[in-house]
């Protein structure tokens, strides 16, 4: 299951690069949102999937899941969740004031 | 603090004071208050004379960085006391000079005093500092000093061009020097120079002996104007001529000097040193003469002429330090060179100083110092004519004059070079007396050039701004009469410095060579008999006259119109091409578009991690503990694959924020997979908010554009992306080979053990957020509140002047 779930991490990484690319700002608004998705998969993969039970001591099985990455991970998702909505503002502004969201002809300023 | 250190620094105590002078006390010329300091300290540095010429030395240190071993420590000896008094003794007759240059209405004097001070000090800083640190950092002063003054006119564009070159040159040797001097330290562990000439096997015995050697000369041969190092001196012409004549003909051109008769001691006997110093010497006298004979501008020839004298004296180190070779310091043959050098290091400062001296005085008495307007000044300037005279002809090295002394031991020397038989001097020494001749020939060519255009002929009014041409003040020619006086008496009587300057100076260079008790023979005879010395004078007397006499003929030709050093083009172009270079390799790289940095960022990122992987051999993978894959794991996969790569395609918004958003619930299906129902409730909500926050700025972002079509850029991009996928997918495989193929327990033991007993909850997640971790949850509680605040801000300010309201 490592694998299987490393290879779709590698996409996940791959169609965000290629969006993190594009003209729109838009468009990189959603890579972060997918890349964020990819961060944290490869944060529980790497600890390997599946030891056993929920972390419910409830449970009183004999193994669990790993607790500790996932509670990195839950940290990561709220992060990246208030990051993901400033970006989102921030473009929403950016179209506003400059009536543009292609990052090329965002690109330089005045006084550079 | 000793009354040496105070001596020394005090020129930069004093400099604070300056502006008050010049503001509270304008009636006074400011030089006046200037002038007591530098002549009280030659005096203070006169009382040193019996101590160093009965051998002794004396050494006060203060420390200022004890535990890297800097310490602020004075060393006076021979060499050094030569120095401190060269550079007082000038300097109170430069400032006496200066009072009557500088006008005390039209010019700035605090300016002009200020950094003369700091200039002064920086180098008594130089010459008695035996700490190389301490001698670096004084310097490194004399650099900046310099370049304030040569741009003390700075709204004149040649003036700030002077000042940028020399200071351009002087501190790349400087930082090279550093360089040396901090390879001295790791050869020795000291910065003492006493300790490092003490300790000197382990320098002549190191493999960086060579490289420690080169980076010194750098600095050394950069602050004398040696070849082909010496274009910013002409150019430094632009300063005040008391300047000039203080600092680019006296003393701070002579730091190098300094520096390398004081490092002989640990360099010397080394065929490279030798080599080194001598040729580049050689090379500078050869080139600066022959400079100097094509320039109309009376400063400008001495700017060349100080080249080709500073060459000499280098020249004349160089041979000198064989001496070291034979460790032997009864055999004159050796020593003789650097008697000469210390001679001429003396009758230079004198008759350059009086040189330049008139040279100002006649640029402030007839507006011009362009040879090709002047003439027939010598009835009108009698006293200036004769100073010029008696100036040149020492220059010349004509008799009764002091560089017709130092002139027939310099051949002497380069003669007796010949016969060293050390260093392939038996194949190649013949060039040594060769060139020193045919450079001696310019020279008095120069000379003669420079009297006879300036001071006989027809005087040409015409040419000259001023009405009315008249000898200088008496004030502005006590300094020149005194060096011109200076420049007789050692001339007649050289033997007075004999044993109270020069020889403590020679055992200060060569120290180590005498036994103890012992003194260099130092007697100077004006006659030799007739040793081909003297011929070798006659021969340039004659063949120097002769160029002069054909001036007429060879006046025309290019070589004589060019003016300019071809090493300018050399730094010009070079220094064009920097910045040209620099601003082409910025416009390439910075272009402005974020798509080009964050392709640079992920190519050196797959670059960097690949290359790793590749070179450690670090790629691995463990199929031993993989976790088996439930038949619906596919079904997931392959929806989340699919919604993940139709992102790009889609050019619809609804569609690309419905589709991520499927992607965001498919993860959240994944954490219930892997057995994390924390994650999945919050990711499930986190999902729906953000799909919420999408469709609520959606009516306000624009319509999605199929991208424009670039066929290289979409290859380009696709490669960098599965690039970066494909490292990302090695990252997590191996990864997680290593960390299940380690042996190391989890962590997570410990919380799951104590989840209950020492937090008393059964969610170990919860508890570890809240109890084990707890910092990080406040923190990122903190990272949403920010959030929050910026996005309020942003959609609630709105600054003046921008497009929407």
């Amino acid at each position: 299951m490592e694998i299987l779930m490393s290879i779709m991490i590698g996409i996940v990484f791959t169609v965000s690069i290629y969006l993190f690319l594009s003209r729109s700002l838009l468009r990189v608004t959603l890579a972060t949102l997918l890349m964020s998705h990819g961060v944290h998969l490869l944060l529980l993969t790497m600890s390997g999937l599946q030891r056993g039970a929920s972390p419910f001591l409830n449970f009183q099985a004999d193994a669990y899941t790993d607790p500790l990455p996932q509670a990195l991970v839950l940290t990561a998702i709220v992060i990246s969740f208030g990051v993901t909505s400033l970006l989102l503002v921030m473009a929403y502004r950016t179209f506003k004031v400059h009536n543009t969201d292609d990052l090329d002809e965002l690109r330089g300023s005045a006084d550079e | 603090m000793t009354l040496l250190h105070w001596a020394t620094i005090s020129p930069f105590l004093l400099a604070i004071f300056i502006p008050f002078f010049y503001k509270y006390l304008k009636k006074i010329h400011t030089g006046w208050f200037v002038l007591i300091l530098p002549l009280v300290l030659f005096v203070y540095f006169l009382s040193f004379i019996p101590v160093t010429s009965s051998g002794d030395v004396i050494l006060r240190s203060v420390p200022w960085v004890p535990s890297l071993g800097i310490n602020f420590a004075l060393y006076i000896d021979g060499l050094s006391l030569l120095f401190a008094l060269l550079i007082t003794g000038i300097g109170t007759l430069v400032v006496l000079y200066s009072i009557y240059y500088l006008s005390k209405v039209k010019e700035k004097l605090n300016n002009f005093y200020v950094y003369l001070l700091m200039f002064m000090g920086a180098m008594l800083g130089v010459v008695l500092s035996d700490n190389i640190i301490v001698i670096y950092v004084f310097w490194e002063v004399t650099s900046i000093a310099s370049s304030l003054l040569i741009s003390y006119w700075f709204h004149r564009e040649k003036s700030t061009y002077g000042a940028q070159k020399s200071m351009f040159i002087t501190v790349f040797g400087g930082l090279s020097m550093l360089g040396g001097f901090s390879l001295l330290y790791v050869m020795t562990g000291t910065f003492s120079i006493r300790e490092i000439i003490a300790n000197v096997e382990l320098v002549t015995g190191s493999e960086l002996f060579l490289p420690a050697m080169i980076l010194v000369l750098l600095g050394a041969f950069t602050k004398s104007a040696q070849f082909p190092f010496h274009i910013w001196l002409p150019d430094a012409m632009e300063a005040p001529t008391p300047v000039s004549a203080y600092l680019h003909s006296a003393t701070m051109v002579k730091a190098g000097i300094y520096l390398v008769a004081r490092l002989t001691a640990v360099f010397g006997g080394s065929a490279e040193w030798f080599w080194i110093i001598t040729l580049a010497g050689l090379t500078t006298l050869m080139w600066g003469s022959v400079s100097a004979i094509r320039q109309k501008d009376l400063k400008s020839i001495l700017a060349f002429s100080t080249i080709s004298q500073l060459g000499l004296i280098m020249s004349l180190l160089g041979v000198g330090s064989a001496a070291y070779y034979f460790n032997d310091g009864d055999n004159a043959l050796y020593t003789v060179a650097i008697l000469a050098a210390v001679f001429h290091l003396i009758n230079h400062a004198t008759f350059k100083g009086s040189l330049f001296m008139t040279a100002g005085i006649i640029d402030h008495e007839t507006g011009t110092r362009d040879i090709r307007k002047l003439g027939g000044l010598m009835t009108i300037m009698p006293v200036t004519a004769t100073i010029s005279l008696v100036g040149l002809a020492s220059m010349a090295g004509l008799p009764p004059f002091n560089g017709f002394l130092s002139k027939e031991l310099f051949f002497t020397s380069m003669l007796n070079a010949t016969e060293f038989g050390i260093f392939s001097l038996e194949s190649f020494g013949i060039i040594l007396p060769v060139l020193a001749w045919i450079a001696s020939v310019f020279t008095f060519a120069y000379c003669l050039i420079m009297f006879f255009k300036t001071f006989t002929g027809k005087f040409k009014p015409e040419e000259l701004d001023v009405d009315h041409v008249h000898e200088a003040p008496f004030g502005m020619l006590v300094s020149p009469i005194i060096l011109g006086l200076l420049v007789v008496v050692f001339g007649l009587f050289p033997n007075i410095l004999a044993y109270s300057l020069i020889e403590p100076a020679m055992a200060a260079i060569l120290p180590g060579i005498l036994a103890p008790g012992e003194v260099f023979d130092v007697y100077i005879h004006h006659w030799h008999g007739f040793v081909p010395e003297l011929f070798m004078t006659i021969a340039v007397v004659i063949l120097g006259t002769l160029i002069f006499l054909t001036m007429k003929k060879w006046s025309k030709s290019a070589f004589y119109q060019g003016e300019r050093d071809i090493f300018n083009q050399v730094y010009d172009g070079g220094y064009d091409g920097l910045v040209k270079g620099a601003q082409g390799i910025t416009r390439i790289q910075m272009t402005g578009r974020l798509r080009d940095y964050f392709m640079y960022m992920c190519s050196f990122i797959i670059l960097v991690l690949g290359y790793t992987m590749y070179r450690y051999d670090v790629f691995s993978v463990d199929t031993s503990n993989l976790s088996p894959i439930d038949p619906y794991m596919w079904v997931i996969s392959i929806i989340f694959i699919g919604s993940v790569v139709s992102v790009p395609f889609i050019n619809n918004r609804i569609g690309v924020i419905i589709v991520t958003g499927v992607a965001g619930f498919v993860v959240a299906l994944m954490f219930v997979v892997f057995r994390a129902p924390d994650l999945a409730l919050t990711q499930l909500l986190v999902e729906t908010v953000t799909v919420v926050l999408f469709m609520l700025v959606f009516y306000h972002l624009p319509k999605l554009k199929k991208e424009p079509v670039n066929k290289r850029l979409s290859v380009l991009k696709l490669i960098i992306s599965v690039g970066f996928g494909a490292i990302m997918t090695m990252v997590s495989i191996s990864a997680f080979a290593m960390g299940s193929g380690a042996g190391f327990p989890s962590i997570s033991e410990y919380f799951i053990e104590n989840a209950k007993e020492l937090a008393g909850g059964y969610n170990i997640v919860n508890v570890i957020l809240v109890d084990f971790r707890g910092l990080d949850t406040m923190l990122e509680i903190l990272v949403l509140g920010i959030a929050a605040l910026a996005v309020v801000t942003m959609i609630k300010l709105r600054l003046k002047g921008s497009e929407d309201v």
